[in-house]
């Protein structure tokens, strides 16, 4: 079995083999960016299920755009960056749907949905109050700050990924902390 | 000096679940997922993809199957934990009746003439047998007699589409691809067969039953059949045999070419 957790996986090596043979490591590919995916979507999103959704989503997608791409545009790709763009715009569109559902107002929705999530339960009420207030954030700001400071995503990854110059992307993680450090109880942490 | 809250938010990192991984590669179409199920003959092991079930097996382990699997199909299978909704709803009837009704198959790997051999398959009853040729027959392939058994051999998806039910024309069972041969003796006497009055049968040589209140002959196991009582029951060698003894064919078994 190949390890899951690899932290640092080397991107433009994947990008190559992918190039190079799509079905016989589009596998590695998704082991190894399959963590990221799933974490952004679930502090995106706030609910387990809809984040194995999307996880799934993505990687479908992406396998189908991937057939249709030329090699030599694979093996120049972004692959985390790439990979987001997706993931994003189906985080962005399930969001809009649930908003337009009257009867699953977002609130009670993420609440409930966070503690039904079985892999939380370690997590401490530090991580309960900060996820809450990631899902208070607009989504330009949450989707930013958990880029970039939960999945440790470079700023050009992230102008990829939300389709935004640097520059947009940046400003959006600096509002999105500000409000963080605003709304985030600090001193209840310890 | 460190910021909490930077900290804070890099321990919001997680990991997939590797179902919720395997789940993601077998929806892209380049592995099949799979699941196991209870059965009268042990572990079942189905595996599926975006076109249907794609194999039925019995395996001692996982191992066992995968590998199986990957060697047959050219491509690996990986365990999830849901399957697609199509599937779960149709899947457990499937398996408990022997008949796929609505679940969908993949028969994406086979020719025409395999799937055409399981589509007839498929359609004889819980607890009936039909000789081979007479799927041959079927599906307007009279003399492939021995390309039926050989399909059937190869049948990806056993106990769903019941080849379990085909056998010799002598009456014999016949080979069996699921396991040990002795299974298919097990599924008939599950589903309601009587094997010791149905090799009796075959033993004195007897290929149909019919009636003498009706002149109709069947299939020794064909439901009309055996509604038919001892004192009205008549045994016949052959097609040739019944016919000349004003028989004619069961519309329902269809023990032989039947009269449009």
């Amino acid at each position: 079995m190949m390890g899951i957790t690899m932290t640092t996986p080397d991107m433009s090596i994947l990008a190559r083999d992918l190039a190079g043979d799509l079905d016989g490591s589009f596998a590695a590919y998704v082991r190894a960016t399959a963590d990221g995916i799933y974490s952004g979507s679930l502090r995106m999103l706030g609910d387990r299920t809809d984040a194995e959704d999307v996880m799934q989503e993505t990687y479908a997608r992406a396998y189908n755009a991937l057939s249709g791409y030329s090699q030599e545009r694979i093996s120049t790709l972004q692959v985390r960056g790439w990979t987001w763009t997706i993931a994003a715009n189906l985080c962005r569109n399930r969001l809009r749907s649930r908003s337009r559902k009257p009867t699953a107002p977002l609130g009670d929705f993420d609440v409930a949905a966070s503690g039904r999530s079985t892999d939380e339960e370690a997590l401490s009420e530090v991580g309960e109050a900060l996820r809450a207030a990631l899902l208070d954030l607009p989504f330009p700001q949450r989707a930013a700050v958990v880029m970039r400071h939960v999945l440790d995503l470079t700023y050009e990854e992230m102008a990829i990924a939300l389709d935004r110059p640097v520059g947009t992307v940046k400003a959006d993680v600096h509002r999105g902390l500000a409000r963080l450090r605003r709304d985030y109880p600090e001193e209840t942490a310890r | 000096m460190t910021d909490r809250l930077i900290t804070d938010l890099e321990k919001l990192m997680t990991t997939a679940s590797e179902t919720a991984i395997h789940a993601a590669i077998t929806a892209t179409g380049i592995a099949d997922g799979y699941v196991t199920r209870p059965s009268a003959l042990g572990t079942l092991f189905v595996a599926y993809n975006s076109r249907g079930v794609s194999a039925v097996d019995l395996a001692d382990s996982a191992e066992d199957f995968e590998q199986r699997f990957s060697h047959i199909h050219g491509r690996s299978t990986l365990p999830v934990e849901r399957l697609p909704v199509q599937i779960d709803r149709h899947l457990d009837s499937a398996i408990e009746t022997g008949k796929p009704g609505r679940l969908p198959l993949d028969f994406s790997d086979l020719t025409e003439f395999q799937a055409a051999v399981l589509r007839k398959t498929a359609e004889i009853p819980g607890g009936q047998v039909r000789p081979y040729g007479w799927v041959a027959r079927e599906i307007g392939k009279p003399g492939a007699v021995r390309a039926v058994g050989s399909a059937l051999a190869r049948n990806p998806v056993p106990v769903v589409v019941p080849c379990h039910r085909v056998v010799r024309s002598d009456g014999h069972l016949g080979n069996y691809s699921l396991g040990d041969p002795d299974n298919k003796r097990i599924l008939l006497e599950a589903e309601g067969l009587d094997m010791t009055e149905y090799e009796s049968l075959s033993e004195r040589g007897i290929r149909f039953t019919g009636s003498d209140t009706t002149d109709i002959f069947c299939h020794p196991t064909c439901h009309h059949a055996r509604r038919t009582s001892v004192e009205h029951t008549v045994e016949f060698r052959s097609e040739q045999q019944a016919r000349r003894a004003g028989f004619r064919p069961c519309k329902v078994c269809r023990p032989a070419e039947v009269a449009a």
